[in-house]
């Protein structure tokens, strides 16, 4: 590593504007929490750590929910779906520092300690840098995962305790980033293990030289990359936590790309010549959940009724800026296995009232809860919680509005006997519908991320099809079906999807906006 | 002076007892529960709940906790942030230079604009330049900092690119940190114009977070210095004819400068409150950011060990402030 800072510098100082043509400045929105990505759950750590640093038995391709081989070369499953067989790459080499220097390249014995110090309590590493391993016990991993076996240095099995597709799509998720065995051994005998957080080597695009906090990550291209090495020879995040600041930079050329914009300073950035900005939807989905368990509100005629006096176009444009778009399926359009033929409940507050009156609905008095914090899902729960308290009160419907604070918020709401309708939402974790469908609306989900306690039998017979279905058109085919018993049934009202913005300067050429929220700058150069 | 040195150093105690009391029991006073603000919307079962309360310590008594914390703190271990699974310690200390080298240069900078234009405010009392002076305090006094610093950025930076937009040096510039002081730490590097840029990164913030302090000391200044010149040892020196300047500079300000000394101790801790705000928006990698994410996150280690440091820090200053007082008036110290 002396040696790239000693040549980094030098550059610098021959030749600023070649170095600077060759580095992409990021304005990251804020800092990591770390460097290994399976000890930590946010898109910003993420972003720091698992895209540029690290590679995955399988990817997601840039730009789509589709997985593709990664580390691995190919996978098969067994036909019982409980044994995922993964053939490796060879020849991929970790990146080294100056503290270590792999002897060896990837093999299965990276695979099996990636998994195993978050599966087993006994790993000299499940303790280390206070490891809690949420993502990996938040997918449900340690009841799934039986066993993890090497077959020879190029061949891993993983036994599953349950046949479940969505498997395949957990292995590209961040958790299942792969990190050097070789390294970490280094490190136990050094007695500093907590330098795989901190100083991470891992086998991907771009390889780490520098962070200093709540400033500036420094990165460098991987000549020595497994694929067509990075087009930029440095990556640097700027952290920039505020995002009219971020803009400025923007325009000032201090960076390249920045995520995040203000809503309100969308159109200037459009209007700016200097500027691309490009959109997509996020992987997201807001919604207001009923409790199903509640009178009046265990009655489907009664929630679709209250569904269609929401003017959702009112929240988009108010709450969301135009930055959003409105939702008619519980999971978002740029998901394989929505269903496009929905067509929406119409806004018509005077049907709406009919229907009520006709379910003998009258004075109605509810509850609607207001999150306490912003999500790309929701940027303004306060202000949607009181445009629907005027479309409601149009339909004869007294609402209060209710907030708590946010660990308050999240624990109160989950409860079966809750009053009231919760505003809350979901980004997509692994950009398989049954992350939305199975997590947010299944069964075992009640009280707890299943805010509407709503458990059907027909939804949920073909969820669990779907889960233990290999076949990716089959499963299509259940996760539509399930998507138009859940619009007949109406347990939530889905609000709306953010767009994602992401403006960069023109120079910019080859990025792509990633449906699963994370900003990837392998193949993007700088003109 | 030994003495009384000493007796400001035994009120350091128990109000460094009552501190860490103080922010042990402030983030927990707050409703939201970590483990589940941690989890956010994805949540956590039961099971797994108990498993992180039994792993963070939170299955004992809140006092057992309190005695844990306050023995850690004795040998020096403000414990581990439950986001970064880093020692508090390490993260203050990585982070304190930033802020400290910001609040050094904004008090510069206040001291330097506020003295000179309180003595000049006071010196010309009810003419022109006494308003002009003590309305723009006035002003700058009440300018949210938010607001300030955007309208800075967009003048100076965005529109007439005089001055970077945010953070300490040229991204360009990379060296290792020595002393985490960057003014000193790019002139060891070495490198042609890493002492310009980072001087040229320090303007804007130092100015947005030394106004309030500056309109604070020049108004203290102003009427020190106006009680002061009504004195009568200052009749007698206009009388035995001394020069103006003389009697400005060292017969009344050296006396006025007590409550301004006074101001700028207690400015310390409106500093660090400011700090915030600016590193938040001059992206500036110092404390206050951290602490305000950490109080967001629930990250009690963070938030207590934060908290406990700013609050010795300001101590320290106030000791020092105290001392001083010592020294420019010796009647103090022998009361």
């Amino acid at each position: 590593m002396k040696l790239k800072f000693l040549a980094a510098t030098a550059a610098i100082a021959l030749s600023s504007a070649a170095a600077q043509a060759n580095t992409l400045v990021y304005c990251s929105e804020g800092s990591p929490e770390g460097f290994d990505p399976a000890l930590f759950t946010a898109g910003t750590t993420f972003d720091a750590s698992s895209h540029p640093i690290y590679n995955r038995l399988l990817e997601f391709e840039t730009g789509t929910t589709n997985v593709i081989p990664g580390l691995a070369e190919s996978v098969e499953a067994s036909d019982d779906g409980l044994e995922y067989t993964f053939k490796l790459r060879q020849g991929v080499k970790f990146h080294s520092n100056d503290e270590f220097t792999p002897t060896r390249d990837f093999n299965a014995d990276d695979v099996i300690f990636s998994f195993m110090r978050q599966k087993d309590e006994g790993h000299p590493y499940n303790q280390v840098s206070g490891g809690t391993w949420e993502y990996f016990q938040g997918m449900g991993m340690p009841d799934l995962v039986e066993s993890i076996e090497k077959i020879d240095d190029y061949t891993v099995k993983f036994t599953l305790s349950k046949p479940e597709a969505p498997f395949v799509a957990n292995m590209a998720m961040d958790f299942a980033s792969i990190l050097s065995a070789e390294y970490a051994d280094a490190m136990m005998e050094a007695g500093t293990p907590e330098k795989l957080n901190t100083a991470p080597i891992g086998t991907g695009p771009f390889s780490f030289v520098a962070y200093q906090k709540d400033a500036v990550i420094r990165y460098a291209q991987n000549a020595d990359y497994w694929k067509a090495p990075a087009d930029v020879s440095n990556l640097i995040f700027a952290i920039s936590p505020d995002a009219s600041v971020r803009y400025q930079k923007l325009k000032a050329g201090e960076c390249h790309i920045m995520p995040y914009p203000n809503p309100a300073d969308i159109q200037a950035m459009q209007d700016d010549a200097d500027i691309n900005m490009m959109e997509q939807e996020g992987l997201n989905v807001g919604y207001l959940a009923y409790n199903t368990t509640m009178e009046p509100f265990d009655n489907p005629k009664v929630r679709k009724a209250l569904n269609m006096a929401i003017d959702k176009q009112a929240i988009i444009d108010v709450v969301f800026q135009g930055s959003g778009q409105a939702a008619k399926n519980p999971i978002p359009p740029t998901m394989w296995g929505y269903n496009e033929a929905i067509t929406d409940d119409a806004y018509d507050p005077e049907a709406a009232k009919a229907m009520l009156e006709a379910e003998g609905v009258s004075d109605l008095s509810m509850k609607v809860w207001a999150m306490p914090v912003q999500r790309p899902y929701n940027p303004n729960a306060r202000r949607m919680a009181e445009l629907i308290q005027a479309d409601f009160a149009k339909v004869g419907v007294d609402v209060e509005i209710v907030s708590y604070e946010w660990g308050e918020y999240l624990s109160r709401s989950k409860e079966l006997n809750r009053d009231g309708a919760v505003l809350l939402g979901w980004t997509g974790d692994n950009g398989d519908p049954d992350n939305f469908l199975a997590v947010l609306l299944g069964c075992d989900g009640r009280e707890a991320s299943n805010r509407a306690q709503w458990c059907h039998e027909p939804f949920e017979d073909l969820i669990l099809k779907a889960k233990q279905t290999t076949d990716q058109a089959e499963r299509t085919k259940l996760y539509e079906e399930a998507q138009v018993i859940f619009k007949e049934q109406a347990p939530w009202a889905t609000i709306a999807h953010s767009v994602v913005y992401m403006p960069m300067r023109n120079e910019v050429q080859g990025y792509k906006v990633h449906p699963l929220g994370g900003h990837i700058f392998y193949g993007v150069s700088v003109e | 002076m030994f003495g009384y040195f000493l007796s400001r150093l035994g009120m350091f105690v128990p109000t460094f007892l009552g501190v860490t009391l103080i922010s042990f029991m402030f983030i927990r006073v707050l409703p939201g529960d970590p483990i589940i603000v941690m989890a956010g919307e994805r949540g956590m079962t039961e099971e797994r709940y108990q498993e992180m309360v039994v792993k963070l310590g939170f299955d004992k008594p809140v006092l057992q906790q309190y005695w844990d914390y306050l023995v850690g703190v004795m040998h020096g271990d403000l414990g581990e942030s439950f986001v970064t699974k880093k020692p508090v310690w390490d993260e203050f200390f990585a982070l304190f230079p930033a802020t400290l080298e910001l609040s050094i240069c904004a008090m510069i900078f206040a001291v330097a604009l506020g003295l000179p234009a309180g003595v000049i405010a006071a010196v010309n009392r009810g003419k022109f330049f006494d308003r002009a002076l003590m309305s723009s305090a006035l002003v700058g006094y009440s300018m949210p900092i938010f607001w300030w610093a955007l309208l800075l950025i967009i003048v100076f930076s965005g529109n007439l690119g005089w001055t970077p937009v945010s953070g300490r040096i040229d991204l360009l510039y990379y060296f290792p940190s020595v002393t985490g002081f960057m003014l000193i730490d790019s002139l060891l590097s070495g490198q042609e114009g890493a002492f310009t840029s980072a001087v040229r990164h320090l303007i804007l913030p130092t100015i947005v977070l030394g106004t309030i302090p500056l309109a604070v000391i020049a108004r203290q200044t102003r009427s020190a210095m106006l009680e002061v010149l009504g004195e009568d040892y200052i009749r007698t020196a206009r009388a035995k004819g001394l020069a103006p300047t003389r009697i400005n500079g060292l017969h009344a300000l050296r006396n006025a400068l007590i409550p301004v000394i006074t101001v700028i101790g207690l400015s310390v801790g409106t500093l660090l409150a400011g700090a915030i705000l600016t590193e938040t928006i001059f992206s500036w990698p110092g404390i206050g950011k951290w602490m305000v994410d950490s109080i967001f996150r629930r990250d009690y280690p963070v938030v207590q060990g934060g908290l406990l440091m700013i609050a010795v820090i300001v101590m320290l200053v106030n000791l020092l402030v105290d001392v001083l007082y010592g020294i420019i008036n010796p009647k103090i110290r022998r009361r």
